[in-house]
């Protein structure tokens, strides 16, 4: 989103006013493991706030009690120098201490989970059913006018089963984020 | 006792509290008192090992830690209660975060059973000050007081320095645990520092071909310490190669060296911007290509390489792209220079060196500084002048507030060593220079310490004339008084068609009455058949001195970048303003 700034009114200011480079937009998944403690999350995400960038998901959860360490999972976009400054800032917190560009390392997995209600009838309500089978979701409530399916996958994948369900009666949908490894042996 | 009695003592959370300052060989804390630090007080009041300096107001405690800091290299610390005791710390917090200034700044909070309620005095400290600190604690259990302060100074000092609050609920401080000591405490946190030594064999090579190389030095070089220093000059004295400073880095190189080209930037000098704007290669040491450095970027150093040696690695490539980054203590990357360039035979492309010197030389010649001087009234470049010439040779420390006074004490005072300029940089407070020049005096009390202010950016902070007195600080404030915000009227002027919206002063104090009504002395001067005299008044005062230099109220900062524009199209005197002026909606500073 650029603002509409008047040529020649930048040279009223002192700062660049306008973005030097202009690149192409990159949809990266970083990997963030941070100690376990009170406030590093408020951090990680006043780093993106903070500095204008952009949080697409956000997943946290400690992965390893003993170790006191969470994993945070965080898809962000910008241009790859955006995404280099987004993962030194990162690395420049005291309580991070990993930084992993899962999208820059080399394949890795993404899934996330979803939520969605959908109510209705007849043959909406036999569509719905028919289309989850396809999509591999599974019901995990039912009413005779309802169901809430689960469904797991890429948030491509959930995008395109939310598409399907909104004619067939879709109320409400909740995401857990992407949560994302490396494939293969390697760690993190 | 068994070793692990030894190592581990139980006492009470504020005991530990003073107990870990002397670990961390702390003499003096800045602070001011309140109710959810009481307990420290008392603590403080039954010790003689740390001096405790009561300020005025909690911004003047945190930015007299910071001046102990600068001037020290030293971490400064600040102690202050709950609530308007913290919100009061954060510019001061921010000033020190933007200028990598290692502080401890210590919080009082509410007990930890009323987190939450509204209680009196309570703020969320940790929530308001987590963007202006490199990391913040709050202590919840007394028995880990003591490593998170020890933790809070290792932070603070290591890698790129910067503040750090610790909020220590008050029945925490109340409550007794074991105290970890210094010697036992591990930290994680260790930044990287060694460089890669690819990319020193890089620099090396570009070094030993370049014909017209610049050093780019900042606060990195002082921030890293005197080793840093001293290679810094082994290398510019061994190589030849021309060397520009920040505003923050001024005083690595000594201003009086052969290869000095002055600071660059904004109001940088002609040469220096101009060595920038044509060099072939830019050795960018511990500086970050700040906005008031860089101007244009996209018309920024165009046809150099570029090779930027930085402790942070979120610094390298933010705002301009390197050809040759490298993450490392400046230290310990001049010296794998040095050494380097040495075994291979310290070669140096002499002939381009030569005609580059040339090249430099005539930019000189231009004597950007040049003012026009004036019989009847005090021209404030001409105080500086003789200022610096009154003080050259002394044991002098410099602090300024932010602004036109500023940018001619960087330009007219001579820095021959590190440490010995405090000025705010990044986040430019006003009222940052005088609560500096006091910490700087009391970590140097036989120095001679001089705050450069201009009466607004002064009057930010005058309530620490009550400090300078009760301590007996002799701090000297040189106050080039114009009536004016002069850096704002200056930019209305060339920028926004002479339009001088709120930039004047309408009922400023008598200054020479103010300094008496303190118990301080005042000296009033307006005349620059006067001023030699008047500066040695003061410098002869012993005790706290309120200069109120009477200067010429429309001087405008020069040379000058304007906005927009890149180094080599740099305005040098009020002539070549003329069409530089345009009109217009605008985005001010």
């Amino acid at each position: 989103m650029a603002l509409n700034i008047a040529s020649g009114s930048t040279s009223h200011s002192a700062y660049n006013l306008r973005s030097t480079y202009s690149e192409v937009v990159e949809r990266h998944t970083l990997a963030i493991i941070v100690d376990n403690e009170p406030g590093v999350l408020a951090r990680v995400i006043g780093l993106f706030s903070g500095r204008g960038y952009n949080i697409e998901s956000l997943t946290v959860a400690e992965t390893d009690h003993a170790g006191h360490l969470s994993r945070i999972t965080i898809v962000t976009a910008g241009t790859p120098q955006i995404i280099d400054q987004i993962e030194a800032q990162l690395g420049r917190i005291v309580q991070v201490r990993e930084v992993h560009d899962l999208s820059a390392e080399g394949p890795a997995v993404e899934r996330e989970l979803a939520l969605l209600k959908v109510a209705g009838t007849g043959d909406h309500r036999v569509e719905a059913l028919r289309l989850a089978d396809v999509f591999r979701a599974r019901v995990v409530d039912s009413t005779l006018s309802s169901f809430v399916f689960e469904i797991t996958g890429t948030p491509e994948k959930v995008d395109a089963f939310a598409d399907l369900m909104r004619p067939l009666g879709l109320q409400e949908i909740a995401r857990t984020g992407v949560a994302a490894l490396s494939r293969g042996a390697r760690t993190a | 006792m068994d070793g692990a009695t030894q190592m581990t003592r139980e006492m009470t959370g504020a005991r530990m509290v003073v107990q870990a300052l002397k670990d961390q060989g702390v003499d003096t804390v800045f602070g001011y008192p309140g109710g959810a630090v009481l307990p420290i007080y008392d603590e403080l009041f039954q010790q003689n090992d740390i001096r405790h300096i009561l300020v005025r107001h909690e911004q003047g405690a945190v930015h007299a830690a910071e001046g102990y800091a600068r001037s020290t290299g030293r971490v400064g610390v600040a102690l202050v209660t709950s609530g308007p005791g913290a919100t009061n710390a954060v510019t001061g917090l921010t000033d020190a975060l933007l200028d990598s200034i290692p502080i401890v700044v210590l919080t009082g909070q509410v007990p930890t059973f009323m987190i939450g309620s509204d209680a009196f005095q309570e703020a969320d400290t940790i929530g308001i000050t987590r963007p202006c600190t490199k990391a913040n604690w709050l202590v919840k259990e007394t028995d880990k007081l003591a490593q998170t302060l020890h933790e809070a100074f290792h932070v603070a000092r290591s890698g790129r320095p910067g503040p750090v609050l610790i909020d220590i609920p008050k029945d925490v401080q109340f409550a007794t645990g074991l105290y970890t000591q210094r010697a036992d405490h591990v930290s994680r946190y260790q930044p990287k520092r060694q460089p890669d030594p690819a990319m020193i064999e890089a620099i090396v090579d570009a070094m030993e071909t370049s014909a017209r190389p610049v050093f780019y030095t900042g606060g990195g070089v002082i921030n890293s310490g005197p080793e840093a220093t001293r290679l810094l000059r082994e290398l510019v004295a061994a190589t030849g190669f021309p060397i520009t400073s920040t505003l923050m880095g001024l005083g690595a190189y000594p201003a009086s060296g052969p290869q000095w080209l002055g600071m660059l930037g904004m109001h940088g000098l002609y040469e220096a911007n101009m060595a920038m704007h044509g060099c072939d290669l830019m050795l960018n040491i511990g500086a970050r290509f700040d906005d008031r450095i860089t101007g244009r970027l996209d018309a920024f150093s165009p046809g150099s390489r570029k090779a930027h040696i930085d402790i942070d690695p979120s610094s390298i490539n933010k705002v301009v792209r390197v050809d040759f980054p490298v993450v490392a203590d400046v230290a310990d990357a001049l010296r794998a220079i040095l050494d380097l360039w040495t075994a291979r035979g310290r070669r140096l492309n002499a002939s381009g060196l030569a005609a580059w010197q040339q090249q430099v030389a005539q930019w000189r010649a231009r004597k950007c500084l040049t003012y026009t001087p004036s019989q009847t009234t005090i021209k404030p470049q001409y105080a500086l002048e003789r200022l610096e010439a009154l003080t050259r040779g002394m044991d002098r420390y410099i602090c300024t507030e932010v602004g036109q006074h500023q940018m001619w004490a960087a330009q007219f005072l001579g820095f021959e060593d590190p440490n010995r300029w405090m000025t705010s940089g990044g986040l430019g407070t006003m009222g940052y220079g005088f609560p500096a020049s006091i910490g700087v005096q009391l970590a140097h009390p036989d120095s001679l310490v001089i705050n450069v202010a201009g009466e607004a950016s002064w009057l930010m902070n005058m309530q620490e004339m009550g400090t300078a007195v009760q301590y007996r600080l002799p701090v000297k404030q040189f106050i080039l008084n114009n009536e004016r915000l002069g850096m704002v009227r200056q930019w209305q002027q060339l920028l926004h068609g002479e339009r001088y919206s709120q930039s004047w002063s309408e009922a400023l104090p008598d200054f020479v009455k103010l300094a008496e009504a303190f118990g301080a002395k005042g000296i009033l001067c307006k005349d620059p058949k006067d001023l030699d005299d008047a500066i040695m008044e003061m410098l002869a005062y012993d005790g706290p001195v309120i200069f109120d230099c009477l200067v010429e109220k429309h001087e405008n900062c020069f040379p000058m970048i304007p906005s927009g524009k890149p180094h080599n199209e740099m305005l040098l005197g009020e002539a070549s303003t003329e069409g530089a002026i345009q009109a217009g909606g605008a985005v001010l500073v």
